[in-house]
């Protein structure tokens, strides 16, 4: 341990700058970052620059700040405070041309490259709400793509104006967080009916209600299940890092234009501020999104004049014609009402009804079929115990599973990108072991729709906080946990 | 036509004409038209159908949107694509569909409770933004749907299912409403007065920008007589103020009757044209900028309606929002100097990259 007056320090190697004390004290961490720098040998150019570029407009605080950058280097190196230093090696990654990116740029950055690979035009619109607003911020810089963002009166109108626009042959997206999932359920459920791509970002954040803004939760996946009235049900992708952003958008996408229905996309906070190194893609190598729009009569009237029907489905998908206004001979109405198989017309038989819902509901499940198989990560082949998960605690769990490997033990891990549909091998990959255990940042929401689909008695691992690294003595507990769960006692 | 002015903007400019003459029967779909018989929305649709064909404009390039009631079954007994949506909501879907495609005629039926009860918000941010839709609110001053419970156009005291002591709330002026968002057309008329109404359809269809009309609509079934005061054949014109642009606001069976600028407070009222004199009678300006006077206008009516304004209270041109939104698109568009996919690459690349071999 040892014991510094940072604050001190930053002052005394500011003042030739006639800062007040105040702020020069804010200038602090920069003699931190340097200090820090000195302790694991790393280049300060970068730093500097950066400096010098973010307060080019403010010359003395960009002074103030190199010059407290610079202290903090030199103390490390001249103090006897100090007796190693450390070079950390580079992780090990695969070759490439890298960048930063945080979950919510790498989220944006998806939709538009969706919107790219689709060919239609993207159309956001969206209600401004933590911690998903910088998503719409950044689509908004984006319109030289011939994106549309529309910043509505409130969280419904965001989503109803992108239902609209995808009516309309857009690519129709909305970004919110759980309060706002609340208040777009109808509209969801409306776009469940009309069967018309939707990408819902749900960017999920401590609740109930107002609940924690800024800090991070996975508790909306009931509410992406099954928040809606009747049967309504709505694909699940759920990104694993802020980088996995990007192809979990282009996923979510895929799924909209392909099966004509609503996504969720159901990314948190932790992802979406979090940033981590992303390998740039090779844009050759982004998936073709592109789509048909229906332009001509699919079927025959009964005096024999064709017509258009416009839930007449794809026998593979189960998908229906997406016939867009301005075509001419396929004029049609849709809307929130059942309709008659095939015609689209009004429909209150109950045969019908039955039918639909059933349809609807396999269209989803058929999602699955276009879905790779959920692959473990057991390096010693022969664990019995499964960690499964889902969203941002893929990095932790991995962590968790390393150190009880490294403890000498065998533990798999799995990680879900799609919860709904689940992946066609999931119930075989969860009968291959003894137990199942599934962490959560919730009370067991994840756990609760696989016990119910697969029967498996699963162990949940609840915590309703962020992903702090936890102290020693709690990580070692925890390890404990899956370790007795390894062991079998 | 000469009971509603002629405004000649050219704002079906980016709609697709068609050469093929139409007919009223176009416009007609299969389904059975379900309204009790002999209610006004029959006279709506009729009125609605028979008066497109003059646009000339290709079906398929007219969207009707609805929310949730009796008047919003309307998309399916039209010929053209619908959206029937949910409640409240057909402003806000309408929306996105006018800023996404501008080569869309967009209409949205409403009535008195979906456009001004649960989806009030909408209405009034839609009207605000200046988005190109043609509102129609259908108001019959109740709730048909859901069989007669009173409306957010309800006079206080309404006798309802839910207010069976009475109705205590204060009911919304609709024209009022919308001149108070600053909504850039804004109309009243009749459903039982065809030529009236038609004319009413054009204006707001030549009308660039958001268009709000109010139709008066009886429900014979749970408010039926809600307009008979000015539907009166013999004494209806006495509280029926007919404007036309340009033209001096003078009503009644003979003619008797004139809207004059009070005196005292600077307040519109009406007054007795022979006792005023003509040359104090107000004539109508349905361009003046200020929306202050159409206000004034619709406050001619109260809640029980003694004078009732129809025809175009407001009409001005104001930039909208979907043409400015995709204005802005087009201008970032035109900076590009290669195709969208070279442009991805520098975007995902961005500025601070490092390599790793």
């Amino acid at each position: 341990m040892h014991s510094l007056d940072l604050t001190g320090m930053t002052v005394e190697a500011v003042k030739e700058f006639g800062l007040g004390r105040k702020e020069a004290a804010r200038a602090k961490n920069m003699f931190a970052l340097g200090l820090l720098s000195w302790m694991y040998n790393r280049p300060t150019e970068g730093t500097i620059d950066f400096l010098r570029s973010k307060f080019a407009k403010k010359p003395d605080i960009a002074n103030a700040n190199v010059a407290a950058f610079r202290a903090g280097w030199n103390y490390g190196e001249t103090t006897e405070d100090f007796s190693v230093s450390y070079e950390v090696k580079p992780a090990a990654m695969a070759a490439g041309t890298y960048r930063n990116i945080s979950g919510n740029l790498a989220l944006a950055y998806g939709l538009v490259a969706a919107s790219v690979q689709s060919g239609l035009p993207l159309f956001l619109g969206a209600y401004p709400i933590t911690p998903a607003s910088d998503i719409l911020h950044e689509l908004s810089k984006h319109k030289r793509f011939g994106v549309q963002t529309f910043q509505a009166e409130d969280e419904i109108a965001g989503i109803g104006a992108a239902l609209g626009a995808s009516f309309g042959g857009a690519l129709g997206v909305t970004t919110t967080s759980g309060p706002g999932v609340a208040l777009k359920s109808e509209t969801i459920g409306l776009a469940v009916s009309l069967e018309l791509p939707l990408v819902i970002c749900a960017i999920q954040r401590g609740g109930p209600s107002t609940g924690l803004p800024t800090k991070t939760e996975q508790a909306d996946l009931m509410q992406a299940m099954y928040g809606r009235n009747g049967e309504a049900p709505v694909p699940i992708v759920a990104p694993q890092s802020p980088a996995d952003c990007f192809d979990a958008a282009l996923e979510a996408v895929r799924i909209a234009l392909t099966y004509r229905t609503p996504v969720f996309l159901l990314s948190d906070g932790y992802l979406a501020n979090g940033s981590e190194p992303w390998r740039i893609p090779d844009i050759a190598g982004l998936p073709d999104l592109s789509v048909e729009f229906a332009t001509e009569p699919n079927h025959t009237d009964a005096k024999g004049n064709p017509e258009f029907w416009p839930y007449l489905r794809d026998p593979e998908t189960l998908a229906r014609p997406w016939a867009i206004p301005g075509t001419a001979g396929l004029e049609h109405r849709i809307g929130g009402i059942e309709k008659a198989d095939g015609s689209g017309n009004i429909s209150y038989d109950p045969a019908n009804h039955d039918l639909m819902v059933r349809t609807r509901q396999a269209k989803v499940d058929g999602v699955a079929r276009s879905i790779p198989d959920l692959e473990v990560d057991d390096p010693n082949g022969d664990a019995k115990v499964l960690v499964l998960g889902w969203g941002s605690t893929y990095g932790p769990i991995g962590a968790a599973c390393r150190r009880v490997r490294k403890a000498g033990h065998s533990i798999a891990q799995g990680h879900l990108r799609h919860i709904n549909p689940f992946p066609t091998n999931l119930g075989e990959v969860l009968k291959r072991y003894e137990k199942v255990i599934i962490p959560e940042m919730n009370l067991g929401q994840l756990i609760t729709l696989i016990r119910a689909r697969y029967l498996v008695d699963a162990m949940g691992y609840n915590k309703n906080a962020r992903h702090a690294v936890p102290g020693r003595r709690a990580r070692r507990g925890a390890d404990r946990d899956v370790i007795a769960g390894v062991d079998g006692s | 036509m000469t009971d509603v002015v002629e405004l000649g903007f050219p704002s079906l400019g980016s709609i697709p004409k068609t050469d093929i003459p139409q007919r009223a029967a176009d416009f007609k779909t299969d389904q059975e038209v379900r309204w009790c018989p002999g209610c006004g929305d029959y006279a709506v649709l009729a009125a609605v159908q028979g008066f497109l064909p003059e646009l000339g404009l290709a079906r398929e390039n007219i969207v009707f949107v609805s929310g949730i009631g009796c008047s919003s079954r309307f998309p399916y007994y039209m010929n053209t694509y619908g959206m029937h949506s949910i409640h409240g909501r057909a402003p806000a879907i309408a929306t996105g569909l006018a800023s996404a495609r501008e080569d869309l005629s967009v209409w949205v039926v409403t009535g008195d409770g979906d456009a001004l009860s649960i989806g009030g918000n909408h209405l009034i941010h839609a009207l605000r933004r200046n988005v190109n839709l043609k509102i129609l609110l259908f108001n019959n001053r109740i709730y048909g749907l859901t069989k007669g419970q009173y409306s957010p156009t309800s006079e206080v005291g309404k006798i309802t299912k839910s207010t069976p002591m009475g109705s205590l709330d204060n009911p919304f002026n609709p024209v009022s409403l919308a001149l108070g968002a600053e909504t850039t057309f804004v109309a009243r008329t009749i459903d039982s007065d065809r030529k009236h109404l038609t004319s009413v359809l054009r204006a707001a269809a030549e009308h660039r920008g958001t268009a709000l009309v109010e139709i008066y609509q009886n429900c014979n079934i749970f408010n039926d007589g809600a307009f008979d005061l000015i539907k009166d054949r013999t004494n209806g014109a006495d509280w029926t103020v007919r404007m036309e642009h340009g033209e001096p606001l003078v009503f009644g069976t003979d003619s008797s009757r004139g809207v004059i600028r009070d005196p005292e407070n600077g307040m519109l009222t009406v007054a007795d044209v022979n006792e005023v004199g003509k040359d104090k009678i107000v004539v109508h300006d349905a361009h003046a900028e200020d929306s202050a006077y159409a206000y004034a206008l619709s406050r001619l009516s109260t809640k029980d309606l003694p004078y009732t304004p129809i025809g175009v209270f407001r009409s001005v041109e104001h930039p909208t929002y979907d043409d400015q939104l995709r204005g802005q698109v087009a201008a970032a568009e035109a900076k590009l100097a290669g195709d969208h996919t070279s442009e991805l690459g520098s975007l995902l690349r961005g500025q601070d990259t490092w390599t790793v071999d």
